[in-house]
């Protein structure tokens, strides 16, 4: 077995507030191979992207009240000191966010910018650091990529942003690369675009990928494992079959159901959505965080934190619902829509 | 379902009932935006050709779905039938009245009719008022309710979209965004109006709470016998909702067919890759499905591309036809007009039917 990239051991991220203390990520363990294209997907405030910027380094404060193991090639992130993690990254992982336009500065020229990350963690001259911006904007696909590095963001459409995003995210050549909802802000033409411009880049680079998303379509196509994300904890994990066509949590079916499906044979056939809403982080519900809004709960759920059990090698899920129970429902109920 | 073909003024177009009565009827309608340089002497120098000759018809009771990329003008034509902006040509009736140059008193009272639901609930609503004084507001506005019997009326819709009246009293930023998209409709609603244009009201929510807002919208359409027009750039959610979909592309519509014609045969090579592009909570189904990338993004419609505007990012262009003479709306499937010189053939994108 090859040693994993990334190592989250127990993960716990909490902020206290006025009101209390928000338990935004709350206990996650999870591993990604190298090479990798991990999904993870949940709704806003099911703390993944919490999860990311922690593991990035990027939530330290001195409130926040950080616990666990981050093991990136065997070291411990959460332990590094700011500058030692400053050096980690961008060169070794590296993130673009959902919105391009207030992650690029919009008064610096755009080859100026990757270049300036670029510069940040190698000795090269200003020259040179231009000279890779355009070469990398030329491997993202921005055509006419001299005149592009240029022009600054406004110039820039939200597609092309991105593009842009991903070339100084790659710029290092990184062996994480994590995307915090790539495409949500984007057309679904440029969204499929962008997709496919990661999977071919991954190929490219061989870095691994963590694509952040509240849409299990968006990472139907390009993910080896999925692990979908409810208030703080995973709820469930596997790989791709093992999430749309054998899915083992009520949650999953929930995001399954609420999609409206392309190939529904009735039209107007009504959805069928999560009822309620997500829970308050600071006052989380007793016993399954997901108990209030399922339609399967039962007395136990109210009393007990179902944990994360593996049902094999490679699937998991948090409910306390029996195995051939998960099957029959998942079955009778989400699967029978198609 | 069925076609009409309206010979009378040569269109052919699609049309879901027979006997339903037109609420709008668009024709001809452009939206030029003047770009002038100069401070002091302003030259029209060129012009935005966001909206483009469009026909458009919307009957009483259906919902019509707009798709198309950013900067197509679907946010443009809306905004145009809603007399937002003076459509620069053509002309925009509603309920057999002609609206195009009406003003004052009588675009106030039209306004009762036609209300919006507008994609971002947080930009929307004005965050220093309290969610019974944003929903009250057309009350007041249009004098129709007595002042004292706003709260109860406000209150009475908070509760038809699904919001707890008890809140009342309560801010914008104490909502989340479902519920403060739930805020919207509620305010879209006051009026009673018989039109409502939603312009991507469930593109900046969470997948689980869109469902719920779709749901609340297609309840309520059947309560209040409402008509929607409904824009978006997801397919997905445009086929769920609409009765027929209009595509449009850098202001002009370019194939408009019901729902699921337009879904397993779509003819214009623009919807297969949009429709090729959504994503698909299947993987096996997403990975059967032929794709047809789109380069690039939406040209300028400073200048548009001559003959058919898709020629450049078309994958199935031919030369010089396609960029020297434009193609015009024609029949195809019952229920399906396509404006393109080399149509898509059948199931050109997804194989198997439905439920295979």
């Amino acid at each position: 077995m090859t040693v994993p990239l990334l190592e989250v051991r127990d993960l716990r991220v909490r902020f206290p507030t006025e009101d209390g203390v928000v338990k935004a990520v709350d206990g996650v363990s999870f591993s990604i191979e190298p090479g990798e294209t991990l999904g993870v997907v949940g709704e806003s405030g099911s703390g993944k992207s919490v999860s990311f910027l922690t593991i990035m380094g990027l939530t330290r404060s001195r409130t926040a009240i950080i616990e666990g193991e981050v093991l990136f090639k065997g070291e411990d992130l959460l332990r590094m000191t700011n500058d030692d993690i400053q050096e980690v990254r961008g060169s070794q992982i590296s993130m673009i966010f959902q919105d391009p336009m207030t992650s690029l500065h919009p008064f610096y020229r755009v080859g100026v910018q990757i270049s300036e990350s670029i510069r940040t963690h190698q000795k090269v001259s200003k020259q040179e650091g231009m000279e890779q911006a355009v070469e990398m904007l030329h491997r993202v696909g921005i055509p006419r990529p001299e005149e592009r590095a240029r022009q600054y963001p406004h110039e820039f459409s939200g597609g092309m942003r991105q593009r842009a995003m991903i070339a100084m995210a790659l710029s290092l050549n990184p062996d994480l690369l994590i995307a915090d909802e790539p495409t949500t802000a984007l057309d679904v033409t440029v969204q499929a675009q962008i997709l496919d411009l990661l999977a071919r880049l991954k190929q490219e680079f061989n870095a691994a990928i963590v694509i952040i998303t509240h849409d299990l379509g968006v990472v139907a196509e390009h993910c080896d494992q999925i692990q979908v994300m409810y208030a703080g904890k995973i709820v469930e994990s596997g790989n791709r079959h093992d999430v749309y066509y054998d899915s083992h949590h009520p949650y999953t079916w929930g995001l399954l159901s609420s999609i409206p499906r392309m190939d529904e044979a009735a039209v107007g056939e009504r959805l069928k959505p999560i009822k309620g809403l997500p829970p308050s982080l600071i006052f989380l519900p007793p016993g399954c965080a997901f108990h209030p809004r399922c339609p399967h709960r039962f007395d136990r759920c109210e009393r007990e934190v179902p944990a994360l059990i593996p049902s094999d090698g490679h699937h998991a899920s948090a409910c306390h619902l029996s195995l051939a129970d998960k099957e029959r429902i998942f079955k009778e109920q989400v699967m029978a829509r198609s | 379902m069925s076609v009409q073909v309206n010979e009378r003024d040569g269109q052919l177009r699609t049309e879901p009932t027979r006997d339903r009565e037109l609420l709008v009827r668009l024709r001809g309608v452009r939206k030029l935006f003047p770009i002038t340089r100069g401070i002091l002497f302003q030259k029209r120098v060129g012009s935005v050709h966001a909206v483009d000759g469009v026909d458009l018809d919307i009957y009483k009771g259906e919902t019509l779905g707009l798709v198309g990329e950013t900067g197509c003008g679907k946010s443009t034509l809306a905004r145009v039938l809603m007399r937002l902006y003076d459509a620069s040509d053509g002309s925009i009736e509603f309920e057999g009245r002609d609206i195009t140059g009406v003003g004052g008193r009588e675009l106030r009272a039209l306004r009762r009719d036609m209300q919006m639901i507008f994609q971002d609930p947080y930009a929307s609503l004005n965050p220093r008022k309290t969610i019974g004084s944003i929903i009250g507001t057309p009350f007041r506005l249009h004098r129709i309710v007595p002042r004292n019997k706003i709260k109860s009326e406000v209150q009475q819709l908070m509760e038809l979209v699904g919001l707890n009246p008890e809140h009342y009293n309560r801010y914008p930023h104490e909502f989340s965004g479902g519920q403060r998209q739930r805020i919207g409709v509620a305010r879209a609603l006051a009026l009673r109006p018989k039109l409502i244009l939603c312009d991507e009201p469930v593109s900046a929510l969470d997948v689980s709470i869109q469902a719920q807002v779709l749901n609340l919208l297609e309840d309520l359409q059947e309560e209040f016998n409402l008509t929607y027009l409904f824009i978006a750039h997801d397919l997905s959610v445009v086929k769920h909702v609409s009765d027929r979909v209009a595509v449009m592309y850098l202001g002009k519509i370019v194939e408009m067919a019901v729902g699921s014609t337009l879904y397993l045969n779509p003819k214009h090579p623009y919807s297969g890759a949009l429709l090729s592009a959504v994503p698909i909570a299947d993987p096996d189904l997403a990975a059967a499905r032929k794709r047809i990338i789109l380069e690039g993004d939406v040209p300028s419609p400073i200048d548009p591309p001559s003959g058919c505007r898709f020629h450049p990012r078309c994958p199935n262009a031919q030369f010089p036809k396609c960029s020297e003479d434009e193609p015009e709306l024609l029949p195809h499937h019952p229920g399906q007009v396509a404006a393109c010189h080399f149509p898509l053939e059948d199931r050109a994108i997804i194989e198997t039917p439905a439920g295979g």
